[in-house]
């Protein structure tokens, strides 16, 4: 009855809006071809525009590629390409980079690239105040000079093959722009138009871009705190298209549905049981390998995120050049798991607590993680936290027995090569492998010894990686060009195309 | 009433010193530490304490509280410690859309119910009477974000006639774009602001039906829409009044849960992240605008009560017997 009476209400009013309303319901200025507006929803909003001061994935999602631009672009498919960086030179003993930079670029300001603003800018990501989450990788860095200002010295201390690679999301800022946390001043096909906080950001198309123009002539990013408005804005062409579903929950209604695509990408997002590799029961090898093998991780994957997502087996997604499926290492069996527990000496069990942030999926996982070790007579005790309360007590106190986290980045296998990680995992020969990986001459070396210390890492069972999430990305079948895969959360939006 | 107004005013200053120095000791026991959220994993121990430095949570609490206050008293509210934007100007931008939408609420939840809980009062003996308590009984059970979805269900999926949510990005530029975001928004929170009014109605004018001035009144001549118009009105309206003044302010408190549902940037989604980022500055200039708003909701509220209701302005001495009753 209620419903009735609301509905009459509703009614009522929405036929008094619509008199007062001369626009039609679909979304306005609806235009295809080149000067399209492409509509993009996320639930990432930028914390701020500042990708060194704490801007968060959001910043990434928005300006990386599209407004700034680094020397060296990390494509959708994970390979390294030039960007500004027109050519380089690397010296015989691999420690002199010269980077000649493109001719003709300028930033958004009008005012002409140079040498000064790349020093400036890799200056930036190492300087004291830095909150990039890159910044030790960047230690190496002992020298910039930028006396031509089309070239570029670098000089390191010692040899590091991810060099370049790392300079793939160090964004080319103007030296003399303020401030970058409300403004900017990048050489990417797009400026920043307008930012409504807890709404929406906006780009146009950049008229004097140095490379090929954007398909489009602006994008706006919506942004939603509630993943089903995120979901309605979708079926309602509010949006084009949802940067990464949070759910498969919401996927029934594109799924089967002619005017959505549905994307099963590759993420670089791992769920992980962590355990303090230092302290008892889990200094024992036996142990972890005994927790990893009594918890059916499939079982997990499927009632969390249904058909989607991928087990590895260990930290490497199929996006690094180093992985491979490790997954029969430590396969889920009891019977296993029971064995290798009474040949720890823990024939009856032991009793942990587990930490757990309190936002999904962990405290569902671990749930399930609970129910799975109560049969290899493991009891689990749930601590629920904040996501605070874990970066306090969990990674810098290291004050824990185990943990659940989803770690978000590509390539971070490197982690278990630091033994003062939250996690403790210390292995000489896994850390002596990781850091002359660093010093390889080529890209076939780092992998091998990379492949070498993650086999290593698996069969110790530093930590049990649960899963790696599915990246998910829905579209209206009326877009084509978006990237689908969403490495370490960039979301380029310059090739999108917008037809009928 | 001059004396009272200068008074109440005294008052409401007094109250918003003590809320901002409560929220601030609140805000400080919170487990966890703003820089946190500046950080990503990987931070060295020199990345959380530049951060904790340039935010200036590294300082004595008692020096950020007298930097606070001292900011308070020129209007400024402070500068978000992620964003690094101004407080102020952010919160004015978000009550570009909380402000409509509660007032928009309650003007149509008024409309409602009035005529509603009037009509369930005068006709409680017959079926509709009885129908109307009950329909205002289920809105009072129902969780307004269900409301909301059901609504989004409707007209924004099915028929298409609305917006599922959003607000436009030119805000007000385009009054007709902006009234469209917030049709169903205001819907939603005026059908459940409407439902308790309707209870609080009909219970008002229950007793004022069985007054006996109202009675007399009929006795003496006074046609039903005469005697209700002259007696009974201003009697009924004393408690609905009071309870509107409650109302708004639970309205303007509680859009967050609204402005969650409809993806609408006003004063309570910018608090839920703010409370997530621990942004200190943005949560206590939110709060302290909130507390505010609801005391001028009182003060006014409490002014009209006085208006309609002479009792309450405590003429000195005045005769009881000057009251009908």
């Amino acid at each position: 009855m209620n419903t009735r009476s609301s509905t009459l209400i509703a009614l009522a009013l929405t036929a008094a809006l619509a008199l007062t309303s001369c626009s039609s319901a679909e979304s306005p200025a609806d235009e295809t071809g080149s000067d399209a507006t492409i509509n993009i929803g996320s639930v990432y909003e930028p914390q701020n525009l500042d990708n060194t001061g704490g801007g968060g994935q959001g910043v990434t999602e928005a300006l990386n590629g599209n407004v700034y631009e680094g020397l060296f672009r990390l494509t959708d498919d994970g390979e390294v390409e030039n960007l500004l960086a027109a050519d380089y030179q690397v010296s015989d003993d691999g420690l002199t980079y010269t980077f000649t930079l493109q001719d003709g670029v300028t930033f958004h300001s009008g005012a002409a690239l140079t040498a000064a603003d790349v020093k400036y800018s890799i200056e930036k990501v190492t300087a004291e105040d830095s909150q990039s989450a890159r910044k030790s990788n960047f230690g190496v860095v002992s020298s910039i000079d930028a006396s031509d200002p089309t070239t570029v010295v670098v000089t390191l201390s010692t040899k590091s093959i991810s060099f370049i690679y790392n300079l793939s999301y160090v964004w080319i800022m103007n030296a003399a722009a303020t401030d970058r946390k409300t403004t900017e001043d990048g050489t990417g096909p797009y400026t920043l138009d307008t930012w409504k906080r807890g709404s929406t950001l906006s780009l146009n198309r950049f008229d004097d871009y140095w490379g090929t123009a954007a398909a489009n002539g602006r994008v706006v990013f919506y942004y939603y705190t509630d993943a089903t408005a995120l979901n309605n804005a979708l079926l309602t062409n509010q949006i084009d298209v949802v940067t990464s579903e949070q759910s498969p929950d919401a996927l029934t209604q594109f799924d089967n549905n002619d005017a959505y695509t549905i994307n099963d990408g590759q993420s670089t997002t791992k769920l992980l049981l962590a355990f303090n590799d230092r302290v008892a029961p889990f200094d024992n090898v036996l142990v972890r390998k005994a927790v990893t093998s009594a918890i059916d991780n499939a079982k997990l994957l499927s009632s969390v995120w249904g058909d989607y997502g991928t087990l590895t087996g260990s930290m490497v997604p199929p996006t690094d050049p180093w992985y491979e499926d490790l997954t029969a290492v430590n396969p889920y069996d009891v019977d296993l798991a029971t064995q290798q527990l009474s040949e720890a000496g823990y024939a009856d069990g032991f009793a942990f607590t587990l930490d757990t942030p309190n936002y999904d999926p962990h405290p569902a996982a671990a749930e399930f993680i609970k129910g799975e070790l109560a049969k290899v007579n493991i009891d689990v005790t749930i601590n629920v936290i904040t996501a605070d309360e874990w970066y306090t007590k969990v990674y810098q106190s290291q004050d824990f027995s185990a943990t659940l986290q989803e770690h978000v980045n590509d390539r971070d296998v490197v982690f278990y090569g630091n033994p003062d990680f939250y996690w403790g995992y210390d292995n000489p020969a896994v850390t002596a492998l990781i850091d002359e990986s660093e010093l390889s001459d080529t890209a076939a070396e780092q992998t091998e010894k990379l492949k070498a210390a993650n086999q290593q890492i698996v069969a110790d069972a530093a930590s049990d990686w649960l899963y790696l999430y599915p990246q998910i990305v829905v579209a209206s079948t009326s877009i084509t060009g978006y990237p689908v895969n969403g490495l370490n959360s960039q979301f380029y939006a310059y090739d999108i195309v917008k037809s009928n | 009433m001059t004396i009272y107004i200068l008074r109440r005013l005294a008052f409401l200053v007094l109250s918003l010193f003590l809320a901002s120095a409560i929220l601030f000791v609140l805000l400080r026991l919170l487990p966890g530490d703003p820089a946190n959220a500046l950080l990503s994993v990987g931070a060295t121990e020199e990345q959380v304490q530049a951060a904790r430095a340039s935010i200036g949570s590294d300082r004595p609490a008692v020096e950020q509280f007298v930097t606070w206050l001292g900011e308070m008293a020129t209007l400024n509210l402070g500068t978000s410690f992620i964003s690094g934007l101004p407080v102020g100007p952010e919160i004015a931008a978000r009550l570009v859309v909380t402000v409509p939408l509660t007032l928009l609420s309650f003007g149509l939840a008024v409309i409602v119910a009035v005529p509603v809980g009037f009509l369930a009062a005068y006709r409680a003996n017959r079926w509709y009477g009885a129908a109307l308590s009950a329909v205002s009984q289920l809105g009072i059970a129902v969780p307004i974000f269900w409301v909301g979805v059901l609504l989004i269900s409707r007209f924004a999926l099915n028929l298409r006639l609305l917006p599922a949510g959003g607000f436009p990005q030119n805000d007000w530029a385009e009054p007709g774009e902006a009234l469209r975001s917030l049709t169903l928004p205001v819907i939603t929170i005026a059908f459940v602001m409407s439902s308790s009014l309707v209870r609080y109605v009909r219970s008002a004018t229950l007793d004022v039906l069985g007054s006996d001035y109202l009675r007399t009144s009929r006795s003496l001549g006074a046609s039903f829409p005469s005697a209700m118009w002259h007696h009974g009105v201003r009697n009924a309206s004393v408690p609905v009044v009071a309870i509107l003044g409650i109302e708004l302010a639970t309205t303007f408190l509680g859009a967050v849960v609204v402005e969650s549902v409809f993806a609408l940037p006003g004063l309570g989604s910018m608090l839920l992240v703010a409370i997530a980022q621990h942004d200190y500055p943005n949560i206590q200039g939110i709060l302290l605008t909130s507390t505010f708003v609801v005391l001028i909701i009182g003060f006014v509220a409490d002014l009209v009560s006085r208006l309609i209701d002479p009792r309450l302005r405590g003429a000195p001495r005045a005769p009881r017997a000057a009251v009908s009753r």
